[in-house]
């Protein structure tokens, strides 16, 4: 009787026209996809895609002039060798800002991930956020507040030492790293508090056990395996950094001159389009090309 | 001499206290298990030994030399942990490597170290793999070469085994032993696992909330347990209540229980513990205790036979048995339950 009953229900179920079939994975994997990918080809790709195709053309399409087929402004290094400075301005910037975000992002992880007394980690956490819930340019605007000519800086190190003068060093590349390291180091300290947050506490006191001092745990543990973070965060940092031009116009003044503010000229000032787009286009091919050198190096470093 | 004393250990996490008032000596070359329940402070009591808890009292020493105060880099320990804890960016060989690196042994010395430690744990060639392409089983005896390669003063276990599937904790539990008997390292072992503390340690401490219970060998902690607890932790038991009366204890029943060991002043209420592998199903009169039961429950598990019995006035008593004549008895069944009083032993509760 019972075994009947179970064959009945294993029928009935295998026929019951309500029951679900699966659904075939690629469909779910299209569907799930397809929002995302969506959005990006009508708000990026596209886009992306007319100030490719502007960047082919003799004068922006939206005046009189009449539009021609051009590979000029790909030139414009060779026509105009002042710009092969400016990018190298903004390749050192970029890498000086990855650098400095990555030593203190690191450092800033480690105190994230070993901070373990009740709510200690959320507190320090939201305090390292918090700036980041204001405004950008108002975070910009505030640095030269304190390091302009008897700012906030001088301030202070008149009180501590009287006579040294102005220390002050606005509209200076260091100014310019300074703030970019500023608005930057968020993301170095989040990938590597990620990547630190997952090394197992037996591992570093595994270390200890074998007579490592704080020192060795950090370079011999703790930065190679938090190496993939980061490497994907002086990737969010440095890619970036290289186009940013608010920071260099606001804290570089005359000498923040880098290929960001250069191309942003070309859109706000210039009214060249075309130009601004070439160089947008051939700074993304040189940082694509800083990034194949270094994929082995890259590679190795987030399979570790 | 590296034997281990932790002297009056106390900590307090908050308004909690974990361990009180320990005491102990780990003897020069004996290999010692800290047995408890989750809670029992034993794996804190190891963490101090190790350096990684600072006591807020007493005195822990190895080999005669006060290291209360010494940072865990600084105590020369051997340590092993539940989730093996290899470095999983270094090969086996930088694994074992590291250690003697931090002692500034480096090169074709640290290269021949490295090959004999792991030929200990008989896992030669494996050098140059990585900790991932290793079985645990393998990634365990890594650690312990690991461990030993830096010859510790005392080496440290903290459940090592716990991990590890049924055959290859025994097969490593054989292994340790060997190590252990062979290098004549004091070794204290953190374990939950009643049975490993048996089979592995000379010495086995039974903790429970914060204060070591027990202390002796196995076989006198098993067989002449102190307390309702310690009685209760290490193997099962059977508890008898009743009064004292002329050397002996009566039940509420009116059962007479005699006891080994000295009991309680007459009149004293008393508890006595008996393995229910001890007791039998008494046949014929012969000398000792004497208890009438039903059988409640029957569990047949192939070589062994456990009952369940429940005397007149409700007291539940377990029965193990080995199944030596197929006869199994049957649900219902009043019997009598023999033991000798030579395996009978009064605990405090």
């Amino acid at each position: 009787m019972r075994s009947d009953a179970i064959l009945n229900d294993a029928a009935r179920g295998s026929s019951d026209p309500r029951q679900r079939r699966p659904i075939p994975a690629w469909v779910a994997t299209t569907a799930l996809l397809l929002p995302t990918y969506g959005w990006l080809t009508l708000a990026v790709l596209l886009p992306l895609l007319t100030m490719f195709v502007f960047s082919f053309m003799s004068a922006t399409p939206m005046g009189k002039t009449p539009i021609v087929f051009t590979l000029k402004h790909y030139r414009a290094f060779i026509d105009q060798p002042y710009l092969i400075n400016i990018a190298w301005t903004s390749l050192v910037i970029g890498f000086w800002t990855t650098l400095l975000c990555a030593v203190f992002g690191f450092l800033a992880a480690v105190a994230l991930a070993r901070a373990t007394v009740g709510r200690m980690r959320e507190t320090l956490l939201v305090l390292l956020l918090l700036p980041f819930w204001t405004n950008g340019l108002v975070r910009v605007f505030s640095w030269t507040m304190v390091l302009r000519e008897n700012g906030f800086l001088d301030g202070v190190v008149d009180m501590v030492l009287p006579d040294i003068g102005s220390i002050s060093f606005l509209y200076t590349r260091y100014a310019v790293v300074l703030g970019l390291v500023h608005g930057y180091l968020p993301y170095m300290i989040l990938t590597c508090y990620i990547a630190l947050s997952t090394i197992d506490d037996a591992i570093i006191e595994a270390a200890a056990s074998l007579g490592a001092r704080w020192w060795t745990i950090l370079l011999r543990i703790l930065l190679p395996l938090a190496a993939p973070g980061l490497i994907s965060g002086a990737v969010l940092t440095f890619v970036p950094v290289i186009g940013s031009f608010m920071e260099p116009r606001i804290l570089g003044g005359k000498v923040g001159v880098t290929m960001g503010t250069v191309i942003e000229d070309q859109f706000t000032q210039a009214f060249n389009w075309p130009l601004g787009a070439a160089l947008s286009f051939t700074l993304l091919a040189v940082v694509l090309a800083i990034f194949a050198t270094f994929s082995g190096v890259l590679r190795r470093g987030t399979t570790a | 001499m590296t034997n281990v004393n932790v002297n009056s250990v106390a900590k307090t996490y908050g308004t909690t206290p974990v361990l009180t008032d320990i005491s102990t000596d780990f003897p020069e070359g004996s290999f010692t298990s800290l047995l408890g329940p989750s809670g029992s402070g034993k794996t804190t009591l190891l963490r101090i030994i190790a350096g990684f808890i600072r006591p807020d009292e007493g005195i822990v020493s190895i080999g005669g030399r006060d290291v209360t105060h010494v940072p865990v880099w600084g105590r020369n320990i051997g340590m092993m942990f539940q989730s093996y804890a290899l470095f999983p960016h270094m090969t086996i060989a930088q694994n074992v490597a590291f250690g003697l690196g931090r002692r500034g042994i480096h090169g074709a010395e640290a290269r021949k170290q490295v090959d004999a430690a792991l030929e200990m744990v008989h896992l030669p060639g494996f050098a140059d793999r990585m900790p991932k392409q290793l079985s645990g089983g393998q990634q365990q005896r890594v650690a312990l070469a690991r461990a030993m390669v830096i010859k510790p003063s005392v080496l440290l276990l903290d459940e090592p085994l716990s991990a590890l599937d049924r055959r290859l904790r025994q097969e490593m539990q054989v292994e340790l032993l060997r190590i252990q008997r062979e290098s004549g390292l004091t070794t204290i072992f953190v374990t939950h696992d009643q049975e490993e503390a048996l089979t592995l340690s000379d010495k086995v401490a039974i903790l429970d909330k914060g204060r070591i219970v027990q202390i002796g060998d196995p076989e006198t902690v098993y067989e002449k347990p102190l307390t309702r607890f310690a009685a209760e932790f290490l193997g099962d038991s059977n508890f008898l209540k009743g009064k004292v009366e002329s050397g002996a204890v009566r039940l509420a029943d009116g059962t007479v229980v005699h006891a080994a060991g000295t009991l309680p002043a007459d009149g004293a209420q008393a508890t006595l513990a008996v393995r229910p592998e001890k007791m039998f199903v008494a046949k014929d009169p012969s000398p000792g205790n004497r208890l009438t039961a039903r059988i409640t429950t029957v569990i047949y598990a192939g070589q062994a036979l456990s009952y369940i019995l429940e005397t007149a006035d409700g007291m539940q008593v377990k029965l193990f048995a080995q199944n030596r004549d197929g006869n199994v008895l049957k649900q219902g069944e009043t019997v009598v339950l023999g033991w000798s009083a030579d395996h009978t032993v009064a605990v405090a509760d």
